[in-house]
């Protein structure tokens, strides 16, 4: 394998508490050393360049049944934005759903080495692995929705956690998925039935059971499980005014869980839980109260979901909230129930400025991710493709790392939200340090990915190298400048291996897809009741549910020791 | 003032939204030789697939004379001049246009005038399907402007549309008018079936049989005399539908009572 030497450059490597200074990272055989004989080495020199580990994206939708179904409903999605091949890139479409191979080719054109698809419905687990191979240049993986799965529910209606949790590292492990994730607790059980939860103590239909401990009794099982990464939750009442007391009631809820200091779950895309207000007319932002909360405590942490102002593409297992869009657009609807574990939903959506709602949501995502002092608790996602595309984060970091970027974008948008925003008063303004926080050091940390996400020796040999000299470029004030930089790295390398060179990929390198292996000290025994459940309740047979080995292509399992 | 002449039969598709009058302005005719277009998957030159002359400067900015029925996305959103194109027209003729004017005599394929805001297209000979539509799953349908076709239109011609005028001397194939929320379509002859489908606001006028009108629509009343548009007043009498309603539409169809006797039954509602 290559040698590679980056010199000189200013390293923000923040987990290490490296904060631009100017260093040489050494790489060998694709992991990060302390030196390398300077004569073989393929050397690049960074002087006056920014040098941060690979980004890390901790909740973006690339891969599976919805992330296809999408793709399929949108023809004029994709004409706008034709990709042609290369010598060595495949050709794809874009735009708020791009293709697989386009998907990889622009997440590492801006630095990006490691993505996470947030939502896996079990019975597509085969299908969103299927896809995941073919998104190349990137390490992924995958969490499954277990937050209305008929056995989940079960366990917690008796009571049972440690059978519930040595249920769900036997899913982890047949789905090969990597976290828990929650999407609106209860209410898709409901949804199933026409029905939604609208506070965490509704009774879910069927079950005698609540959001409230569905939350908690999964977030007790993570802990038992010892899982790296904590509940990934979406919450309930997502996308309706007023929904910021659900969320605040939700976080007060966890707070019993929480015992050792370490979050127990993560609230993505947080703008959308955080609406005040009664109805859309007088929907306002709850940025203050949410923040408020977070300063003060740590036992969760959190992505934006910040609102891009262009044409995309909404898509969540929430199907009761989809349904709520489709009475507000009228748009194209598809919905979905994913037999018994969770549904879906998918809209067209375009965010506009000039759209009171649309600029209040915008601005309600930065007003959260500027006010939450904590950088290492709040992190740069879009929810791709659901509040805009990806390739779009550098438009993201001008708005956190400027405010004359921000109050430029402030300017064109609607009188009503110019008035309520909460910019204005805000100073704020991140540093290199921070922004490389909130995109790759927090994620890889929140993650628990011991070897991503920062540049010390061990770590993997994923950098990202931007065009900015942090001693004559004032980011802040050349924002456009910078954004440009964000948008196409100078130099990515995966796995040390050098795949993009000024914005160009230069060359095709398969990542690895990470599942988590748990351990427990009883397996679950697949017994005949199981297999009967199986037989009557899914359309697919127990021996062909699991998602076995060779359907990864090159798989990275993660051993986990339960206390269970 | 340019005039391109075919030098073969095409036998691929030619990407060619290069063949503008916006493009060819003030580019002299070696400039426009060594524009780029694609044919199939080649990329070729202008030069290579058309013979280009300069004509005197009365002549529209652009013709082109023979068969361009390969030749797709003439005049892709052009804003000013006049394309005359003396023979067959390619898909996607006119797309997104801003303004100018674009005659075709002869006939024009699929999505001529696909999503365009302002001009004129002139068809005098037959259209194909998606006259004015957008492209799939789009909803961004025609704007403003007037399309003036001589002949007939395929399927699913003028859906959602938004604004301007589409006026049809000839018949029309099914779902006329598909979803439109805004302007007016005239046909003179007759429209087959589904016409109007799930229209929120707008009108369609029609002068001859409509084939069988669709259960989602409600009789108003009988009116003698329709406007189309400011140029365009067209002689009844006309029954008026409202609909459609399973979309809460406002739409108007008037639908001649002189030639769809069939539709007498609705009278006794009146």
């Amino acid at each position: 394998m290559t040698e590679i030497l980056i010199k000189n450059g200013f390293v923000f490597d923040p987990l290490n508490g490296i904060n631009g200074e100017k260093m040489d990272i050494a790489i060998r055989d694709g992991k990060i050393v302390k030196s390398i004989n300077d004569r073989n080495a393929k050397k690049i020199d960074a002087t006056g360049l920014t040098v941060m580990p690979g980004a890390v994206d901790i909740h973006t939708h690339i891969a599976g049944g919805e992330v296809n179904t999408g793709r399929m409903i949108r023809p004029e999605d994709h004409i706008k934005d034709a990709v042609r091949k290369t010598a060595l890139t495949r050709s794809g479409t874009g735009y708020s759903i791009p293709s697989t191979f386009v998907t990889g080719y622009r997440y590492s054109k801006m630095g990006y080495t490691t993505v996470m698809n947030p939502s896996m419905a079990p019975l597509g687990a085969k299908h969103t692995h299927e896809e995941l191979n073919d998104i190349p240049l990137l390490d992924k993986a995958s969490y499954p929705l277990l937050g209305d799965w008929w056995f989940v529910l079960e366990y917690l209606q008796k009571g049972d956690l440690e059978g519930c949790a040595r249920h769900v590292a036997w899913m982890l492990e047949t789905t090969k998925g990597y976290a828990i994730k929650i999407v609106n607790p209860g209410g898709l059980e409901s949804w199933g039935f026409g029905r939604n939860v609208h506070t965490i103590d509704d009774p879910v239909p069927n079950f005698d059971i609540t959001p409230r401990e569905i939350v908690c009794g999964l977030a007790k099982v993570n802990k038992m499980l010892n899982l790296p990464h904590s509940i990934h939750l979406h919450t309930n009442n997502l996308g309706i005014p007023g929904n910021y007391v659900t969320t605040l009631e939700t976080m007060k809820a966890l707070e019993s869980v929480a015992t050792d200091g370490k979050p127990v779950c993560h609230i993505t895309h947080l703008q959308f839980s955080s609406f005040a207000g009664d109805s859309w007319g007088n929907m306002r932002s709850a940025a203050e109260e949410i923040s408020k909360y977070i300063n003060n405590h740590s036992h969760m942490t959190f992505d934006m979901g910040q609102i891009i102002f262009t044409d995309t593409t909404t898509m969540t297992a929430d199907g009761p909230f989809e349904f709520t869009l489709y009475q507000l657009s009228g748009h194209k609807w598809v919905n979905s129930d994913v037999e018994t574990e969770t549904s879906g939903g998918i809209i067209p959506m375009h965010y506009k400025r000039t759209s009171a709602v649309n600029a209040t949501q915008w601005s309600i995502g930065l007003e959260l991710a500027l006010l939450v002092k904590d950088p290492w608790k709040m992190f740069m996602t879009t929810d791709h493709p659901n509040a805009g595309p990806f390739f779009k984060y550098p438009k993201i970091i001008a708005w956190l790392t400027s405010k004359k970027a921000r109050m430029a974008t402030l300017k064109k948008c609607h009188k009503k939200a110019q008035k309520k925003s909460l910019l204005p008063s805000i100073k704020r303004e991140l540093s290199l340090y921070e922004l490389a926080i909130v995109t790759r050091a927090g994620q890889a940390k929140v993650l628990g990915l011991k070897d991503k996400g920062h540049l010390d020796v061990g770590a993997d040999a994923d950098v990202a190298i931007y065009n900015i000299n942090p001693e004559k470029l004032d980011i802040a004030r050349k924002y456009i400048t910078a954004r440009r930089a964000f948008d196409s790295a100078a130099y990515t390398i995966k796995g040390g291996e050098v795949v993009v060179k000024d914005g160009e990929v230069v060359q095709h390198v398969d990542g690895k897809t990470m599942w988590l292996d748990v351990e427990a000290s009883e397996e679950v025994k697949v017994d005949e009741e199981m297999k009967r459940k199986f037989k009557e309740y899914w359309t697919v047979e127990y021996e062909n549910y699991p998602v076995f080995d060779h359907y990864v292509k090159i798989s990275d399992p993660i051993t986990v020791k339960a206390s269970v | 003032m340019i005039v391109l002449t075919p030098i073969k039969k095409f036998q691929f598709p030619i990407q060619a939204e290069n063949i503008n009058p916006d493009v060819f302005q003030g580019k002299s005719v070696k400039e426009i030789a060594s524009l780029p277009v694609w044919e199939g998957n080649k990329k070729k030159k202008l030069g290579d697939l058309f013979k280009i002359e300069e004509a005197s400067a009365e002549a529209p900015d652009i013709t082109i004379n023979g068969d361009a029925s390969e030749v797709r996305r003439v005049g892709l959103g052009m804003k000013t001049g006049e394309i005359v194109i003396n023979g067959n027209a390619g898909m996607h003729l006119g797309e997104k246009m801003r303004g100018g004017k674009i005659v075709v005599n002869g006939n024009a394929a699929g999505w001529t005038g696909s999503s365009m805001k302002k001009g004129l297209i002139e068809i005098h000979g037959d259209a194909s399907d998606y006259l004015a539509s957008p492209y799939r799953g789009s909803t961004e349908g025609m704007r403003g402007g007037k399309i003036v076709v001589d002949g007939n239109v395929g399927s699913d011609s003028g859906c959602y549309l938004r604004g301007g005028v589409i006026i049809i001397k000839g018949n029309s194939g099914p779902f006329l008018g598909f979803h439109i929320s805004k302007g007016a379509i005239y046909v003179e002859k007759n429209v087959a079936a589904r016409l109007g489908a799930n229209m929120a606001g707008g009108k369609i006028v029609v002068s001859g049989v409509v084939e069988d009108l669709m259960p989602t629509f409600t009789v108003d009343g009988v009116k003698g005399k329709v406007k189309v548009d400011e140029t365009l007043k067209v002689d009844g009498p006309f029954y008026v539908f409202l609909g459609d309603l399973a979309e809460m539409g406002r739409g108007k169809l008037f639908i001649s009572k002189l030639s769809n006797p069939h539709l007498s039954l609705y009278e006794q509602f009146l």
